[in-house]
This record gives C-alpha cells, structure tokens and sequence, in this order.
C-alpha cells in the first residue's frame, strides 16, 4: 500500500500529510510534484491541504488545471482512491471529481478550530475503521469551507451515502450552534457514488498523535489501509 | 541641489555636508536617496546606537547575534533557531490589512534569509479603545493582514499579546515575529563575498510600491499621513511560499555565499549590506532588474521596496542551477552584477553610471547621536496613589468587569483566524502562557512567548522594561522550558523630544539588567521610533519575544488547572501593589501609580524553582500571575483547565490589591497532595514564597479571604464574559 501526496504550488499541508503516513502509520509515501503525470505505483492519491496558488480566483480553481489532476482524474475513474483535504477538497469540487461547492464561510473569517464531526458513512474506504454515528474531533482550518448544494442534489447526496461526515456538538448532535462554517446540512465531508473519492475539510493529519491532542484523525488513514487489505490490494470498490 | 531636495528626503543639513565630504563631491539624486534610506532612523539607529550598546548579547549557546538578518541560538543535536522580531506600526495605521500583512511577509524572509524554515510567527498588537470605531477597523483589518499572510504560507501563528488603551489610539503597534528551526550547516548570512561572484534578485518583479517606506518609519503621524498610503507595500504571499521552498532548496544543496532579504531600503539595503558585511563592493546593472512598470526611474528601482524579493550570491558557477531552482518553483532569478573587491558601489543603468557610493559609507558613515533627555513631568503627577480607595465591594461583579475588559478577554476571536495548527508541532495551543512546539525527529520543544506591558513603561520606565523581560521568561518557564535568548521591538515617541529619549534609555536600562540576571541575551530586534500621532506619544511600548528550550517534551506542563482536589500554591508574594494594574484603569480609567516593583533576584529564584518542580514531575499546572492580579490568573487557570478552585486565605492586605494587584515574580501551581512537602522544600530552598492557597474543587471560583466569601462564580460564567467580551465589541 503505497500513498502519493500531491505538491501544488502553495501547498502547505504536504509535509503534515506526508509526516503522518511516513512516521505515524510507518507506511510507504511519496510526494508527486503537480507537474508529474506519472501516478501508477501508488494505490491512495491525497491532495492535500494548503493556498495552492494562493488561492487566487478561487480556492483550488486554478490547481486543478495541473497537468497532474488529469492523471488523477484517470486514477479515480479506475476505482483508485483519492482523499482531498480542505483546499484538496476544494480542488476536487473544482476538477468536478465531487458534487457541490464550497463557498466563503459564513463569518467572512478564516476559522482554525477544533470540530466534533459525525461519520455518516461507515463504510467507505476513508471510514471502515469508523463506527456507524461515531463523533470524531478534528480540526479544521479555512476561510472557504462553507459546503454548498442544492437541496435536490443534497437530497440524492444522503440518499446515496454520499455525506460522509457532519458537523455536531461532542455528543453527535447535528445542530446550527455547532456548525462552524454555514455548511448546508452541516455537512463537512462528502464522496463520489462509489465510494473511492472523498474531500473532507477537517484535518485529519493534525490530530494522529496523542501529543497533539487527540488520534481521531489516524482512523481515516487506517480506514484506507483496512479496507485496502480486505481487499487484498485490489483497486475498484 | 537644492536643500529642500535632500531635507525632504530626511537628511539634515550638517549630514548632507558629511556626504559631500566621504563623496569629495556633490552627490547626485540618486545617492541622496540612497543615503536618505540608509541614514534613516529605521536603518542606522543613529539616535539608539549608543544606548542599545547597553544590552547583553553574548552567551554559551548565541550562534549568531545583532546585526545580521536573525539572532541564532544552538538548541543542541546540531540544530538552532533563528529568530527576530520587526514593527510595521506605521504602515499599518493607514492601511491595517497590507501594513500587517508585509509586516509578517518581511519578518518571515527574515528567517528563511538565514537558511531556516520558518516554524512560527508571534505577534505583539496595541490599539485604541475598542469602543472607536477606528480602534476596530484597525484591529480586524491588522489581524485579517495577519492571518492572510502566514495561513498562506503554511507558518502556525501560536502566540501573541493584544492590548487596547487610547495611547495607542492614533498610532497602534503591530510587531511580527519569526521563529524558524536551522541545522547549524545551513546557516546562510547575508554577506557579499568572493571577487567576481554573480549577484542575482530572485523572486518578484520591481515595482514603485514601498518608496521611501523606511524614511516613513522615521517621521510621526500625522493628517498628511493618509497620503503615505502609496509607501505601504502590498504582499503577495502565495509568491513568498514559493520564494520560501526555492530557497530552502538553495541552502539545502549549499549553492550559495550569501543572500539577503530586500526589506527596508530595498535593494539599495542589501546591496550596501550584503558588500559591507563582507568588505567587498559589487558592480550592479540596474536595468537589468525584472520591473513590473514601465519607466522606473534608477531612483525608484534603488528605492522600491516591492516585497517578496531577495539578493543573492551564489557560489561560482552555480548560476544557471540557482536558476533552475527557482524555475521549478516558476519564480525568476536574474544575474544583475558582480561583486568587487573594491568596497564600492558602482550602479549602472545600462551604460551610464547612475551611482557610486562606498559600501561602508551607508551602513556605517552616519553618524551617532546623543540625544538630548529630561525626565518627564508627568511622572510626579501620576505616581503616588492609596489603594485602599479603590476597593469597590462587590468583587464578584469586578472580577466578571476585569476579564470582559478586551485586554485581560480571551483572544480567542484573534487566534482563530490563524492558523495556529499547520506543521503539526504545537503542542500547546494559544490562550495559556508561552505556545510550546515539538521538534520533529528530537525529544526537544521549543516555548515562545511575546510580552510587553506599556503602562508600567509609562509609569516608570525602568521598571516596566525589566518586567518585560520577566514576565517573557516566565510564561516560558510556565510550559517547563528554560529561558535561552531575546528578540526585542522597542516602539516608542519621537527620540528628538528629551522625555521620549529619557524614556528609551531608562527601558534600555531596566531590560538590560533582567536580561543579565535572567541569562537571556538579546540576539536581533528592532528599533521603532517616531510612534505619535498629532505630537501625542504612544506609551513606551517595548516587547520582548523570547525563546524557550524543554529538553524532554514529555515534562511539558499546562496552563489549565487539572487535578481534582491538587493543591492551588502561589509562588512568590503578593503586595500592596495596585499602581499601574488594570483593575485600576478599568475601574477608574486611571493609568497612575507606581508600577509593581521588580525584585530580579526574587525573579530568577522563582523560574528557577518552577522549573526545578516541573522537570521534578511534582505540578500538574502551572499559570505566570501578572496583568489582572491573582484572582484574574485563578480565573484564567479554572476556564483553561474547566475546573473550579476553592481559595482560603488570610491576608492583611486590602482587597482590592489582594484580588487585583499585579505583583511581580509569581506563578501559581497545582500540586497533587502527595508531592506538596516535598515541593516546598524545593522551594523553601531557594529561598522562594511558597503558600498554600486553597485546592482544585468543583465547578466555581470560590474566593474566601479572613473568613469572608469575596468571589464566588461558577467557571461557566466567567468563561462567557471572558469568551464574548471581544467578538461582542466587534460584531
């Protein structure tokens, strides 16, 4: 099992991602230079957090125009898996690879804060470490991650599974006091129907070490690797 | 030339005369700019000169003191930090959001200019009453400038200090500091050296924002100021990052002599720096600079202080790699001219010669001087107060009054727009005392710490220096780690008027002797004068930002109370000391008395012993007491750490100064039972206070003095008025 962690420019959670998986889990990562196209060898495609180009225009419209993003666009409709964290996330919704949108958070203010998001979705790749409704306290960081869809396209989106995470209070109510950003349905982390793209805007990578407050964030990666051996190391869900 | 040219530009008569001397000629317009910059308070001190001569700068583990772009200090395992501190008062009252922003862009290529990665940005804030609409215009757009720049670059901001008062009103403070981690290989210095090397500018293009900016710095406020606007620079810190990375890579594959920020001064700065440095000259092609304007006279290419670019001096023959690098990272890099061996500054535009000045002449000809000083008036008037008037009763309702006062209030509506996380090493978060960050791949942390209190510099100004440095090291102490070294930023009035020179000398004074007994040299700072609006001075304001190093991360200790029943002690003595306290202005709007006094020796005694008590594993918090007095610092131990105490005390002081009074040189704990005796021998050791106050209990603050209940709040109250004072105001 082998992950690859994207470096756009302005990038700036590569290393924390790269940092978990590599001296965290003890697992094999590399990063992949967004101008690379070469993306086969790796089994798990993270965009990672961070300004990629400063976020001029809009948060990940410009990044997904990277000659790397059509590589991992191939990669995704083969069944690989791709994570995208905050601006990854952003970067995803741009390139189309998720439904929706974010826009600027209610407040107008850039928000870093500890969040208690509930897992929805138990069983996809990202949360089969997870139990059904379990709440999970992960930080977030970002001034765009107020998660917009149409109450119709909401609507197909939790019929479908497809709302993997929301925001709640420590005791896993979804509820307006606890939602950080204006997120529609509160939500804070959605998927692709099958399942092997999820983009997230908490951060799991910041809290995967007791030493930091917390190692709710481990259990995304370890979903990954769980349901990867399950799998026998077979690509598709 | 007429005198009105070089006068405009800041010069004096007798040192345009100095020029013409060390020139053996008129200088033409161009050197007069050049000279104006360079001769600039901002970039000679020549009035501070002197008087900073006064602070320690040496000791066992400085690896690099003032007068290079950072203060370096070893940490050990071949590792050391780099660190220093910058204001950017000035341009951030007319335009908060850029002026801050910059200010944090030029303090970060400060540290990544010395090879190191950047780890940590600090912040030292002051602003008028956050009933004035302009006060808070100011303080959301400096902490938006703020939180744009460094959440871009991916540097957690972890700690800071935020203080309203009117003195500031007109002209507010914003100080940025840095912090990055280097190994001692990597060490780069901004030096020109090696006859015949290139001298490249990397990263963005020129352009004419930031002309003049740091004569700017060197003049007061006033109505006209708002027309400076075009002095302010304007950042871009997605460039920066990039600039970052690029040169982290330089340094990593040792392909460079030498390299240098272009911040204050511009290229004019470094080219005079980087050759001074190195007693070498350079011969620069001007047009061959990458502009981003058409028809950018040569004195406005010397002068601009676009941000986001550095001058270079790589090693022979590494040019086309350096230019590769930087390539990659889609950022230009420019061969512009070479360095000599002359110490001369030759510029060109194109063919023609456009100026030539000795090196040495900017950063070193101008000369020193001694201003003038006389002791304030005010300081009779304000000093002499009885406490004993002050006491008002109720103390439930003045101690909710003092923690929603937006000085003592949670700064969490500041610190939540930063991103205090990234990078994955802090480990404690802002809102306690110091912020501590892991070393990655070490068991090593490092604490930091900004502070800095005006009033009591106002009300005396030695003492109140040598509580800067105090109270700095002991919010670092708070976390376990030991005090190593100074960064200072000394904002004060305009140095020409006698009181403010007096002021500046005195706080000199008072730091220097608390950096000597507390073993902190200072390693890099700044000097910035010239901070009044309309004639009016702000307080003298200097801050100090201090690094800390814990040797093993897992003896770290916390702010918050925990513990369930733990002993709450008080470290050090609480006296009749209600001069200069919050308490006393939020009440009566008074800044009058005399500051609390500091007994430094006291002070080492009480760093030492908590230091001694934490690495002992015998706390299970500790909390510095110092601006709000005990009960602020009680309150602020109960809200962190979600727990309530219960206090009985006698005590023949007068309530107010007991509750309120801000002593100096204490730090409150909470001790499990079982190590109490045994941490009162440590202490009683030392020769430290050590009182047993009350223990952690229950959900409310319980505050019983002689037998009388004087506060009793649960923790949840206290914590809403301490939570919502700021977003309220702000709203």
């Amino acid at each position: 099992m082998k992950f690859g962690v994207v470096v756009f420019p302005g990038s700036n959670c590569d290393v924390d991602v790269y940092h978990v998986i590599k001296n965290v889990l003890k697992k094999p990562v590399e990063y992949i230079w967004h101008r690379d196209q070469e993306i086969d060898g790796f089994n798990c495609i993270i965009l990672p957090g961070g300004f990629s180009y400063g976020d001029y225009l809009r948060s990940g419209a410009i990044a997904r125009f990277s000659p790397v993003m059509k590589s991992v666009e191939k990669f995704a409709s083969q069944g690989g898996l791709v994570l995208g964290i905050c601006n990854g996330f952003q970067i995803l919704l741009e390139a189309g690879l998720l439904p929706g949108a974010l826009r600027g958070n209610d407040s107008q203010q850039f928000i870093c804060d500890d969040t208690f998001i509930k897992v929805e979705n138990e069983s996809c790749p990202f949360t089969i470490d997870c139990a059904q409704d379990e709440v999970l306290k992960i930080p977030i960081a970002h001034k765009d991650g107020n998660y917009f869809a149409e109450a119709s396209l909401l609507r197909e989106l939790e019929a479908k599974g497809q709302v993997v995470f929301r925001y709640c209070d420590h005791e896993g109510r979804v509820s307006r006091e606890a939602n950080p950003n204006g997120s529609v349905g509160n939500v804070a982390g959605v998927c692709n129907e099958s399942g092997n793209i999820l983009g997230m805007m908490p951060h799991p990578e910041r809290c995967a070490e007791e030493l930091l407050g917390g190692e709710d964030g481990k259990k995304i990666f370890k979903s990954v690797l769980k349901w990867w051996e399950k799998r026998g190391g077979r690509r598709g869900s | 030339m007429e005198a009105k040219v070089w006068r405009e530009m800041g010069l004096t008569d007798r040192e345009y005369e100095l020029i013409k001397e060390i020139l053996k000629r008129e200088p033409n317009y161009v050197e007069v700019g050049m000279f104006a910059v360079m001769w600039s308070e901002h970039c000679s001190y020549k009035s501070s000169r002197a008087v900073l001569k006064k602070l320690p700068t040496q000791g066992p583990h400085v690896l690099q003191g003032p007068g290079e772009n950072a203060g370096i200090v070893d940490i050990g395992e071949g590792l050391a930090v780099a660190f220093k501190v910058e204001s950017h008062n000035h341009p951030s009252a007319i335009e908060p959001f850029q002026g801050a922003a910059t200010g944090v862009g030029g303090i970060v290529r400060d540290i990544f200019t010395m090879g190191a990665r950047p780890i940590a940005n600090l912040n030292s804030l002051r602003f008028g009453d956050l009933e004035k609409p302009r006060s808070r215009y100011l303080f959301n757009g400096v902490v938006n400038g703020i939180g744009w720049y460094g959440n871009c670059m991916g540097i957690p901001t972890v700690a800071g200090e935020v203080y309203f008062d009117n003195s500031y009103a007109g002209n507010p403070i914003v100080n940025a500091m840095c912090v990055g981690l280097v190994k001692h290989g990597d060490i780069a210095r901004g030096v020109a050296a090696g006859k015949g090397n290139a001298v490249m500018v990397v990263g963005a293009r020129t352009g004419r924002d930031g002309i003049h900016g740091c004569t700017f710095a060197s003049e007061e406020l006033s109505e006209e100021s708002e027309d400076r606007r075009p002095s302010v620079q304007v950042g871009d810190p997605f460039m920066e990052k990039l600039l970052l990375e690029a040169c982290q890579e330089l340094t990593a594959k040792n392909l460079i002599v030498g390299m240098q920020d272009m911040g204050a001064a511009g290229l004019t700065g470094c080219v005079c720096e980087m050759a001074s440095r190195g007693g070498t000259g350079m011969n620069i092609d001007i047009s061959l600079v990458p502009r981003r304007e058409k028809g950018m006279t040569p004195y406005e290419v010397m002068l601009s202080e676009s941000q986001e670019r550095m001058l270079i001096v790589p090693r022979a023959g590494s040019e086309e790699e350096v230019k590769a690098i930087f390539s990659k990272w889609g950022l230009e890099a420019v061969v512009i001219g070479e360095v000599t061996e002359d110490g001369l500054l030759n510029i060109f535009d194109g063919e023609e010669k456009v100026a030539c000045i000795p090196a040495a002449a900017l950063t070193k000809g101008c000369p020193a001087y001694s201003p003038e000083e006389r002791e304030p008036a005010y300081l009779k008037e304000v000093r002499e107060i009885d406490s004993g008037k002050y006491s008002f009763g109720n103390w439930n309702k003045a101690l909710l009054k003092v923690l929603s006062s937006p000085t003592i209030a949670s700064k969490k509506w500041v610190y939540r727009q930063y991103d205090y996380m990234v990078q994955t090493d802090t480990v404690i978060v802002p809102g306690g005392d110091a912020a501590l960050l892991r070393v990655k791949g070490t068991s090593k942390a490092l604490a930091v710490t900004i502070d800095g209190n005006g009033r009591y510099c106002y009300l005396d100004p030695f003492c109140g220096g040598a509580i800067a440095v105090a109270e700095a090291a002991r919010n670092i102490v708070c976390t376990g780690a030991r005090p190593l070294a100074v960064t200072d930023c000394l904002n004060f009035g305009n140095p020409e008027k006698p009181e403010i020179f007096w002021q500046f000398r005195n706080v000199i004074e008072g730091m220097s002797k608390a950096c000597r007994v507390l073993e902190t040299p200072v390693v890099s700072g700044n000097v910035s004068f010239y901070n009044e609006t309309a004639g009016e001075p702000v307080f003298p304001t200097p801050t100090v930002g201090m690094v800390g190093l814990l040797e093993n991360i897992e003896k770290r200790c916390k702010a918050g109370f925990s513990g369930e029943g733990d002993a709450v002690v008080l470290l050090g003595e609480s006296k009749d000391e209600l001069g200069g306290s919050e308490y006393l202005k939020i009440m009566t709007g008074l800044v009058s008395g005399k500051p609390p006094v500091i007994d430094l020796e006291l002070e080492k005694a009480v760093q030492e012993c908590c230091l001694k008590l934490i690495d002992q594993g015998l706390v299970s918090s500790a909390h510095d007491c110092s601006e709000g007095g005990l009960a602020v610092a009680l309150a602020e131990g109960c809200i962190i750490g979600g727990r309530g105490v219960k206090i009985e005390m006698i005590s023949d002081l007068n309530p107010a100064a007991l509750l309120f009074g801000e002593s100096q040189s204490r730090i409150l704990l909470t001790v499990p039972w079982e190590h109490i005796s045994k941490a009162e021998t440590v202490s009683l050791d030392l020769g430290v206070p050590f009182n047993i106050l009350g223990r952690v209990k229950g959900r409310s603050l319980t505050f019983i003095v002689n037998g009388t209940k004087f506060i009793d709040l649960e923790v949840g109250s206290m914590e809403r008025e301490w939570l919502e004072a700021i977003p309220c105001l702000m709203s």
